[in-house]
This record gives C-alpha cells, sequence and structure tokens, in this order.
C-alpha cells in the first residue's frame, strides 16, 4: 500500500460525498412529482407515456398494488428480452451474424437483466448482437434500475407519511426515475466516455495489421451507451466478456474514476433523499457514515491483502513490489483495482476491472463477503436504501429488546407483523447462497465445471450463487456456468434473490405507512447517532455476515493459508 | 390486474424504444460526429495501414520489439475479439506452471534479477496495451542489440515514451506497448 495509492481511493470518496446533497435533493423533487429543469424537454414525453400506458398519475396505490405493478414489469421484461436473445439471427443490427442464442442461456440472461444482476454466462463480442445489446441488456439496465429506486422510494414514503394506506404510483416513480435521473446523466456519462476512448460505432469490427504482420480484428459496438447506464444502474453487465477490465469499456485511471463513481453516486445519494423525504437528513448522513465506514474498510484489505502478492509466484522469481498481478491491468494498478472490486459488490453492480476469481485468498475473501452482506454499502439504486433499512429496523428491533421498550423507527412502531417481514427478507439470501451452493457441492456434473481445484473451486461454486442471490452479477469465471444446470439454477437464485426479498419489503412498507407518526419523546431511542452507527455495524456483520462464515472458512480463508504454506491444486 | 399488465406491455416497449433504440442512436451520431476518432477504436495508422489500436495491445514475439504481457485470449493472445482474462486462481498449478515457464523464457532473453510481476502474468481483458517502467527496462538490452542501436539511445526513447501518473497521482506509471514500438520503428539505425 502506498500513500499515492490512497490518495487515489480518497479522491474517488471525495467525488462522491460532493454530489451526494445535490443529486439527493434533485430526487427528492423527482419523486415528489415537482418540476425539474429537464421539465420542458420531458414532461410532455411523461405525459404521452402515462397515456399510451393508461396509466392515471394522479392516482396512488397500495402496497399489494405497488408490488403487482412492479412484478408486471418485470415479467413483461422478462418476455420482451427473452424473445428478442431466441430470435437475435432474424433481427437487424446483427452484423456478426450471431445465432440465437440458446434456451437456458437465454432464461438466465433474461432474469439476469430484469433482476438488476447482469451475471453473464456468456462472452458479449462472441455472443449478442448490437440489436440484443442496445434494445435488449440497455433497456433493462435502465427498467431494472428505475423499478428498484422506485422500491425504495415508496418505502421512504411510509415513513414520511401517518396513517394512510397509499405508497405512491409505480408507475409514476419508475417512469421519472428513467426520464429525470437515469436517461439524461447516462446521455451526459456516454458522451464523456466516448471522449476518453470508449467506442460507440454500429459497425462490427475494425481490421488491424500488426506490426509483425498478424491480422487483428478488434471487436467495436455500441459501447459507451452501454457503458453510462451499466454503472450508473449499478448494473455492471459488460459489453465484452472481460467487462471494465476491457480497454475499450475502461481505457484510463480517469475513465475508471468515472466508472465507479457512477456506481456509487445515485446509490448514496438515494439515501440523502430519503434522509430528505422522511424529514431528518441526519438519519440519512447516519446511514451513509455506517456504509461509508464498512466500504472503505473492504477497500483497505482488498489493497493490502493484493499488494502483499502471491507468496507461490514470488518463489519462482517474480518481483513482488507490483503485488498480484495476474487478471489485473497495468493502468489501474493494485489500487485502482481494489477500489473497484469493493465498491462493485459494496454495491450491487457486479462489473469488475480486474479478475475477482485470481485475487488472493483475503482479497478475494472481501468482495465474496460485501455481497453477502446484503449489498447495502451503499447496495444498488434503490435496493441498496431498502436492504439498508431493513438492517436499521432489525437494529431498533434488538436495541428494543435490550432495553425493554417497544421500538420505533424515525417515528414508527416496530411490531411483529414488521418483524416477520424483516426476518423473511433477511432469511432469504443465505438460503439461496448456501442452499444451492451445497447442492452445486454434491452434484458430479456441477463439481466439473469447477475451473481451479482445492479451496479455490469451492469459492467458484459459492461466489457465484453469493453473487446471483445477491443480484451482483461479479464471478470468480474460473466456474464454466454456461451449462444447463448453472443456467437454471442461478437463474432461480437470482428470481429469488430479487423479488422474495423486495416483497417483503414492500409488505413491510405497507404495514408502516398505515401506522401513526409518534413524535419523539424521551424514551425513544435515536438512530441518528455514533452510537446507533456502531449498533448498525454490529447488526449487518453479526446477522448479515456470520452465518456465511463457516463456509467462508472452507473457501477463501483455507486457500490463503495453503497460498501462504506454498500448496497449489 | 389486467389494467396492470396492459400498462406494463406499453410501457415496456415504450421505453424500449426510448433507452433502446433513441439513446444508443443518439450516443451514436454525437459520438460519430464529434469524435469519430475515438467513437471507432482509437485506430492508429503508419503509411495508410492501420496497424491496432492505441488501446489495445497486441502480441510482440521478435527481439526487435518491446514484448506485451502474456495474454489469456484463445485461440491466440491478444485475440481482440474475444476478451478474456485466465481466472486462474491464486493457488492454481496451472498458473504456477505458466509463470514458471515465463520466468524460464525471460531469464532466457537476458532478463536479469527478479522478473517485474506484470511481465509474467495475464492480465484481466487479454487485451492490456501497457507495460510498467520495469518490465520495460528489463527489455532494452535485448530490444537495443536485436536493432544495433546504442543502448543509451533506446533507453532515452522509453524515457520519452513512459506515461506518468496524471497530476502526480493519478493512475499508474506505464508505457504503451504498440506506441512504443512505432517510435523504436520511426527511429533512424
Amino acid at each position: 500500500m502506498t500513500i499515492i495509492g490512497w490518495l487515489q481511493i480518497s479522491l474517488l470518496f471525495l467525488a462522491v460525498l460532493a454530489v451526494i446533497k445535490p443529486l439527493g435533493l434533485y430526487m427528492a423533487g423527482v419523486f415528489a412529482g415537482e418540476r425539474t429543469l429537464l421539465s420542458p424537454l420531458l414532461a410532455p414525453i411523461e405525459r404521452g407515456f402515462y397515456r399510451l400506458a393508461g396509466v392515471d398519475q394522479t392516482r396512488e396505490q397500495g402496497w399489494l398494488g405497488y408490488t403487482l405493478a412492479m412484478l408486471a414489469l418485470s415479467l413483461a421484461g422478462f418476455i420482451l428480452l427473452y424473445g428478442i436473445l431466441r430470435l437475435q439471427a432474424y433481427l437487424p443490427l446483427n452484423p456478426q451474424g450471431f445465432a440465437n442464442v440458446p434456451a437456458d442461456l437465454a432464461f438466465n440472461t433474461a432474469v439476469s437483466f430484469v433482476t438488476n444482476t447482469n451475471w453473464q454466462n456468456y462472452a458479449g463480442e462472441t455472443t449478442m448482437s448490437h440489436f440484443s445489446q442496445m434494445a435488449g441488456l440497455t433497456v433493462q439496465n435502465f427498467l431494472s434500475a428505475a423499478t428498484g429506486m422506485a422500491m425504495a422510494v415508496a418505502l421512504t414514503r411510509a415513513f414520511a407519511r401517518s396513517q394512510v394506506s397509499v405508497i405512491g404510483n409505480f408507475w409514476v416513480d419508475f417512469t421519472r426515475a428513467t426520464l429525470y435521473v437515469l436517461l439524461p446523466i447516462s446521455l451526459l456519462m456516454a458522451v464523456v466516455f466516448v471522449s476518453m476512448g470508449v467506442p460507440q460505432t454500429l459497425d462490427a469490427s475494425a481490421t488491424a495489421t500488426t506490426l509483425e504482420g498478424a491480422q487483428q480484428t478488434i471487436a467495436l459496438g455500441p459501447v459507451a451507451s452501454q457503458e453510462a447506464i451499466k454503472q450508473l444502474g449499478t448494473n455492471g453487465g459488460g459489453f465484452f466478456n472481460a467487462n471494465a477490465a476491457h480497454p475499450f469499456e475502461n481505457p484510463t485511471a480517469f475513465s475508471n474514476y468515472l466508472n465507479i463513481f457512477a456506481m456509487l453516486s445515485i446509490s448514496s445519494a438515494l439515501v440523502y433523499t430519503f434522509g430528505q423525504m422522511v424529514g431528518s437528513r441526519r438519519q440519512g448522513w447516519t446511514l451513509l457514515a455506517t456504509m461509508a465506514i464498512l466500504l472503505i474498510a473492504g477497500v483497505g484489505l482488498v489493497y493490502w491483502a493484493e499488494t502483499q502478492g502471491n507468496p507461490i509466484l514470488g518463489a519462482l522469481g517474480l518481483d513482488p513490489a507490483q503485488g498480484n498481478m495476474e487478471g489485473k491491468e497495468v493502468r489501474f494498478g493494485q489500487a485502482m483495482t481494489a477500489l473497484y472490486a469493493a465498491v462493485t459488490t459494496g454495491l450491487s453492480d457486479g462489473g469488475v476491472n480486474g479478475m475477482h476469481g485470481s485475487l488472493t485468498g483475503l482479497g478475494g475473501l472481501v468482495p465474496m463477503f460485501l455481497i453477502q452482506l446484503g449489498e447495502v454499502l451503499p447496495g444498488g439504486v434503490g435496493s441498496g436504501l431498502y436492504g439498508m433499512i431493513v438492517f436499521a429496523i432489525l437494529s431498533v428491533f434488538v436495541a428494543g429488546l435490550m432495553v425493554g421498550r417497544t421500538p420505533e423507527f424515525l417515528g414508527k412502531k416496530i411490531e411483529g407483523r414488521e418483524m416477520k417481514f424483516v426476518m423473511l427478507a433477511v432469511l432469504i439470501l443465505p438460503l439461496a447462497i448456501l442452499g444451492f451452493t451445497a447442492v452445486s457441492a454434491m452434484l458430479p456434473f456441477a463439481v466439473a465445471s469447477v475451473g481451479t481445484g482445492g479451496p479455490h473451486g469451492l469459492s467458484e461454486i459459492l461466489y457465484a450463487f453469493t453473487s446471483a442471490a445477491g443480484n451482483n452479477g461479479s464471478a470468480f469465471g474460473g466456474l464454466s456456468g454456461n451449462t444447463p444446470w448453472y443456467n437454471t439454477a442461478l437463474g432461480i437464485a437470482m428470481l429469488v434473490g430479487r423479488f422474495a426479498y423486495v416483497v417483503p419489503v414492500m409488505a413491510i412498507a405497507g404495514s408502516l405507512a398505515g401506522k401513526v407518526k409518534l413524535p419523539t419523546s424521551a424514551g425513544t431511542f435515536p438512530t441518528d447517532t455514533p452510537l446507533f452507527v456502531g449498533l448498525l455495524i454490529g447488526i449487518i456483520l453479526i446477522l448479515g455476515g456470520l452465518q456465511f462464515f463457516p463456509a467462508l472458512a472452507l473457501g477463501p480463508i483455507v486457500e490463503h493459508f495453503a497460498m501462504l504454506a506454498g500448496q497449489t491444486f | 390486474m389486467f389494467n396492470q399488465l396492459r400498462a406494463a406491455l406499453v410501457m415496456v416497449l415504450l421505453m424500449t424504444a426510448l433507452t433502446g433504440i433513441a439513446y444508443p442512436l443518439a450516443v451514436t451520431a454525437i459520438a460519430q460526429v464529434a469524435m469519430p476518432h475515438a467513437a471507432n477504436g482509437s485506430l492508429v495508422e503508419r503509411n495508410g495501414v492501420t496497424v491496432g489500436s492505441a488501446l489495445i495491445g497486441q502480441a510482440f514475439a521478435s527481439d526487435r520489439y518491446f514484448g506485451s504481457r502474456p495474454s489469456a485470449t484463445g485461440p491466440e493472445p491478444y485475440n481482440a475479439s474475444a476478451s478474456s482474462g485466465s481466472n486462474l486462481g491464486p493457488t492454481s498449478a496451472k498458473l504456477r506452471d505458466r509463470v514458471a515457464a515465463d520466468v524460464e523464457r525471460l531469464k532466457a532473453d537476458g532478463t536479469e534479477g527478479s522478473v517485474p510481476a506484470d511481465a509474467a502474468t495475464t492480465s484481466g481483458s487479454g487485451l492490456d496495451p501497457h507495460i510498467s517502467p520495469e518490465f520495460v527496462r528489463s527489455q532494452v538490452a535485448r530490444v537495443a542489440k536485436a536493432r544495433d542501436l546504442p543502448e543509451t539511445e533506446v533507453a532515452a526513447l522509453v524515457e520519452r515514451m513512459t506515461e506518468g501518473r496524471a497530476l502526480g497521482f493519478i493512475g499508474e506509471p506505464r508505457l504503451n506497448v504498440l506506441e512504443l514500438n512505432l517510435a523504436l520503428d520511426a527511429l533512424k539505425t
């Protein structure tokens, strides 16, 4: 670790800190239905969309109606995307002449993009036509992100309101999130990406004759437009197989900053929006502080582990000064790769600028663990916020048990009904991750997909289901996931991780919205203090993380000691 | 419920038209008009022939050129239409054997002392256009000898072509191998 490395890391966090308030306030206005700077341009489009879709924008929905609308949109998105992938050979903009995507891979991919996971069992540049990338995958990058934002805002309203049955109109929240937040920022960012060297063309490739006379076919495409929303919507699905390690997705140190900045900005600002909407900005900052502490600790641990290098390779005569460079790009080095690895998993982005499967034992443990914590640091756009609120409710409940009072969060009494839904949501992640991993580790044909033997093999399977259920999308890429078993099992894990989590959360929203918002009294446990930050960190680590410890001990932790002992598999 | 399904279907189609067709085409139009070089892959030409992209690495086998990092793409290294890392874990025997072979090859080619890490590891993309200044320096003597150039001249070129950190702390010091080798070819022998 070097001072210059930490300076690079700090600069990114300062840049994000600078936009949290303005972007957070802007989004609070967007979701309150206020006019914005862009309204003259976008309001006619917005009204047109509502009219064509038959949406009455003045009518708000209860939690069930809101949730059903979200499910209907996801279903429609899935069907359309699945159709496009299955028929891409007959559709336009297929200059490479790619064949239709097989059924199991199309199922996996469609689920993956609709659930904001963006797990990829395919290599973009050798599988997907430009039409599939644009009209299929890019669209779901927008929609799945806007869906997450809408649900987080609905849950926020449940805290802001008192004794009502409605929590907003899904169609309005979703449309406004896309039109006023995601689309304009993506457009701007895509153009900046092009200026940094990210291609944007409808051509398939360029051919070069290298200096030594060989032919090199260089894959191109509409990369910048997809890269922008991929990061902004914390999707993470790359245009190319190598994702943001590919020089065309991420050509320079500055584009690397922009990638990470784009991932972090909306998720972080939404927490401020939450504080603003519930009338306690301090509460927003409290949650942000919690996220930042854990995330920076994660960055530090990856950075430290990777700069130590791999002693097995050191023994062969490799200079340890550069650290572990397998799977990493020279232009990013250790600091920028560690930063990306921790942020992409503390969020639910899942893009990578270096290969996670080639990280050292402890370096690889961190991204996996950050996903297992529930991706709340600060998590996917929307999904991170509602995940964090679930942990906050759990924390006030535990605090309530300790002092023997009915727990309250932001003036809302937390009672049996809410706690049942909280536990449903919290338990679904370990069930899906550990359950599917255990089954896969016992099926010979599932184990056969593993790339590296020994503990790393278990890590590859565990990471895959962690990533799928957590809707992350990054991978220990040694696993050959494009098999009927993994396509199906990972697809189911993604569906469970997204919808079996969010439906109980929305039920909590419905239940809380109906309650009286109590004024703060002397007996209220304050939730906007450093003490609460400490409590919340404890709850996240113990309840979110500890249940995965036995599995992690058999995978990355054993691998760390094997690496130190010089053992290979 | 029927209303919701209808709304969902219409919304998905409208959003596809807006975010899946209009948005990428608008970016393409802006990019192609304002920044055609970058938008088309930052291609590098020499004497009217496209010799590669400034952002994409390529393989160099000859002693007369500075070598790139090993690449994990298949079927050949630096296949720019199928990016890939090795995805080998730190305790992989395959990784150990591959690195051992590369270290041996580099030592035979004249690398003295310990081998820079990037010289014997594959990048995440398999297309890394850069190598570290240490890796470049370890090759100067070999290249100078193959080209019959004084070592100082090659070393001076390397010095000139080294990209530092922006503002003194952003990014890593590095050299673009294709640009370095083009500059090498342009030197008078």
